[in-house]
């Protein structure tokens, strides 16, 4: 991963004061970071969700770059038709779909997985809160196992989609994941599938305070606790190669990794948590390394 | 046919039109490559389908420059076009009954952006159970959207209308999306004689594409996000007010037109000897051909029938309805789907636009493909002139013609006057 100059990054504003997001939320930061890395090229569609809110109300607009609002399961189809029209128009953009863990992973999977498998020369971001935040913290397809939402009350019965997985099963040129917990990685990820012409995928973690009941203080640290406890890994697939990025590339000798109760107990939505569900979260980790790992290993040999 | 050309006018001007077979599906493929449509997303379904796989076989063919997105479904199909449009080029879209259905939310949001978009809605019944005749449930769910919404009753108007459509959406007076339809199979796969103008004479109807605003890199607008209430209502009030203002712009769209192509477009319905009728049957669609006939026989028989066409459903043709219907003593409007628990769709508009001393009879027929004959338009007609006689009623909401017999549904005060017009086997 190429290193990115914080001096060089664009000073220019692309999340306005004023928008109608929550205190510590992750989706503006991660706006921010989006702006900083693409810049002016940049036009985002978004499907229904917190990010269609945070802009606030009309005439004001609180994200500070062109914005296509779009019904919640086509976030992916919109930028299709946007991207052919623009590309036909001679006009050099980088047309990014903006979506919720819900418009990617429940009702727009269908738009995305089809948008994918085509090829569509667009930039598409989950922005994973690990729930239906904008209706009122309901489960989603990406809400983790034994978590409360308000569809959850004594836990969620599921486990998460495994989506950058599914992703990169569609063979497309990049699929990567991030946190917002890790700025720099984001933006270099970000910048470096701007460079790739075809369909690229890139899996934000952003955990919301709101939503997981923490204090919003804590976003960026329960962020970087995903990663170091190994709950959330960051890797990227280029052409379909895996490849571990800091620090997860650290990570792979379990007893590198914080215990997940570190980054559980911060979090209000696990209070209730049983240790027969702690135990499947666990294995459930353990499973994810053990895939990465395997996959590694069998790339090694060819 | 009102809508034919004028005779000599394609001997005379060989080069300008070429007179070709073509199916209804074949004409509105053939009227989106001459828009110069420059992105197509469609999905298949029966009987759109040739729609379809004509543009891309012109595609490949280097016929039309274009791009075909091959999505995954008609919520995409929609969204798809949608987005090609906001980024400022000619989109197409088709599709028929459960398509329609699966892309309805998508509907509402292109037109409320105030999008020019075209879409050919080839009509069909909507399931359960399957089945994919001709009916016009599809294209009267539609009608509450915002868009535009043409019928055509052949395949010559299914490519004038297309064609003439991209220009009407585009009118700045206008910006919103519109449909073309045209009648499952009886147009779909029929094949007929259809001019087909030249390039150069579209070129002419059709200046370069317009829009209100394009989504583009380097300027940060939105599109769509919460607005106060006040101004969300002030936005609805300015879509009626563009649909009114529409009339003028098919106007004007349908002379221009005329001029090109000697063929005339210039009022929203087509008058089949309406001006002397005492009776007049309305409808939309391909069986108003076979009502022209049916006025025809009517006549012979001294029954002063003429045929009320409307080419256009939105905007809705009050003004040319309220004159056609001058001094008729029975207006029968013919439906081919129903609102459930109430009557049919246009009879609800023909009746709510006519002042109540005129009768209004609706009439539901056709249902799920049900072939409806001229004779039984002609039978239709002789029976509901009766009714109108025998009961003194001004206002007879359904009269379900099924398998040669009427069905009054509701049976209301009309059953109570005079006992079984025919006896409902459903009840
Ligand atoms: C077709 C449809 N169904 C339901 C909704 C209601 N809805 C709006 S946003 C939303 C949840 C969004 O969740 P997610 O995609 O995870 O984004 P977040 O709000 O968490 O950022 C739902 C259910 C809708 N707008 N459209
Ligand atoms: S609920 Fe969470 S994601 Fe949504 S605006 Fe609030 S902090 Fe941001």
């Amino acid at each position: 991963m190429t290193a990115v100059n914080i001096k060089a990054l664009p000073r220019k504003k692309y999340v306005m004061p004023g928008n109608a997001a929550c205190p510590g939320c992750p989706e503006t930061m991660g706006f921010r970071y989006l702006g900083m890395a693409l810049g002016d090229k940049a036009v985002t569609v978004i499907p229904a969700g917190c990010s269609s809110v945070i802009q606030g109300l009309w005439p004001r607009q609180g994200w500070g770059l062109p914005v296509l609002n779009i019904v919640f399961a086509a976030g992916a189809a919109a930028a299709s038709g946007l991207s052919r029209a623009l590309k036909r128009r001679g006009i050099e953009a980088q047309v990014v779909v903006w979506a919720g863990d819900g418009g990617t992973a429940d009702i727009g999977l269908q738009a995305l997985s089809g948008a994918a498998e085509r090829g569509e020369n667009i930039i598409y971001i989950c922005v994973d809160n690990e729930a239906y935040m904008n209706t009122g913290i309901q489960r989603s397809g990406l809400t983790p196992h034994g978590a409360w939402t308000t569809t959850t009350h004594s836990g969620n019965p599921g486990r998460k989609k495994p989506l950058p997985q599914i992703i990169a099963a569609h063979k497309v040129p990049y699929v990567a994941t991030a946190s917002i917990g890790y700025p720099w990685d984001f933006i270099a990820k970000l910048r470096k599938a701007a460079a790739i012409k075809g369909f690229k995928y890139i899996h934000l973690h952003a955990p919301c305070p709101v939503g997981w009941r923490f204090d919003p203080s804590l976003t960026h640290k329960i962020a970087q606790l995903a990663v170091e406890t190994g709950a959330w890994i960051l890797y990227e697939y280029e052409n379909g190669r895996l490849k571990l990025n800091p620090p997860s590339n650290r990570l792979l000798d379990p007893r590198k990794r914080k215990p997940l109760e570190e980054y559980l107990k911060l979090q209000g939505r696990f209070r209730n948590l049983q240790p027969k569900d702690l135990e499947i979260l666990q294995a459930e980790v353990n499973e994810n390394w053990a895939e990465i790992e395997a996959i590694l290993k069998a790339q090694e040999k060819h | 046919m009102a809508s034919m050309a004028k005779p000599g006018h394609v001997g005379g001007e060989a080069e300008k039109t070429a007179v070709i077979p073509l199916r209804g599906n074949e004409a509105v493929a053939y009227a989106a490559k001459l828009a110069r449509v420059q992105v197509v997303a469609a999905y298949p379904i029966t009987p759109q389908t040739i729609i379809v796989e004509k543009i891309d076989e012109l595609i490949s063919k280097g016929e039309m420059d274009a791009e075909m997105i091959y999505v995954e479904s008609e919520h995409s199909a929609l969204s798809a076009a949608y987005g090609a449009a906001i980024g400022g080029v000619r989109a197409f879209t088709a599709t028929s009954s459960h398509g329609l259905a699966y892309m309805y939310e998508v509907l509402w949001w292109t037109a409320a952006s105030r999008m020019p978009l075209v879409m050919a809605l080839v009509t069909r019944a909507i399931g359960p159970p399957w089945n994919i005749h001709v009916e016009h449930a599809d294209l009267m769910s539609t009608r509450d959207t915002g868009w535009l919404i043409a019928m055509a009753e052949n395949n010559q108007e299914a490519l004038d209308l297309t064609l003439l459509m991209f220009r009407i959406t585009e009118d700045p007076r206008v910006y919103l999306p519109g449909i073309v339809g045209l009648d499952g199979f009886i147009l779909s796969h029929t094949v007929e004689p259809v001019e087909v103008p030249s390039q150069e004479l579209v070129d002419e109807l059709l200046p370069a594409r317009r829009q209100p605003y394009v989504i583009e890199p380097g300027k940060p607008i939105a599109m769509g996000n919460i607005m106060p209430d006040e101004i969300f209502e002030q936005h609805r009030m300015d879509m009626h007010v563009s649909q009114r203002a529409s009339i003028e712009a098919i106007r004007e769209a349908g002379k221009a037109y005329l001029e090109l192509t000697g063929r005339d477009y210039t009022s929203l319905v087509e008058c089949y000897k309406c001006s002397d009728a005492d009776y007049l049957v309305v409808g939309v669609g391909s069986w108003m051909g076979d009502a022209k006939i049916a006025a025809d026989m009517l006549r012979e028989k001294n029954v002063k029938t003429g045929v009320l066409r409307l080419r256009w459903i939105r905007p809705f043709p009050w003004d040319e309805l309220r004159k056609a219907a001058e001094g008729a003593s029975v207006v029968v409007v013919m439906d081919r789907s129903i609102s459930f628990g109430h009557a049919g769709p246009l009879y609800l508009e023909v009746a709510s636009s006519l002042t109540q001393d005129i009768p209004v009879v609706g009439v539901v027929a056709g249902v799920g493909g049900v072939d409806i004959s001229y004779e039984d338009i002609a039978r239709i007609t002789k029976h509901a002139i009766k009714t109108v006689e025998d009961t003194g009623t001004k206002r007879i909401p359904v009269l379900w013609y099924h398998k040669g017999s009427f069905y009054p549904m509701p049976p209301g005060p009309l059953r109570q006057r005079e006992p079984p017009i025919t006896a409902n086997p459903l009840l």
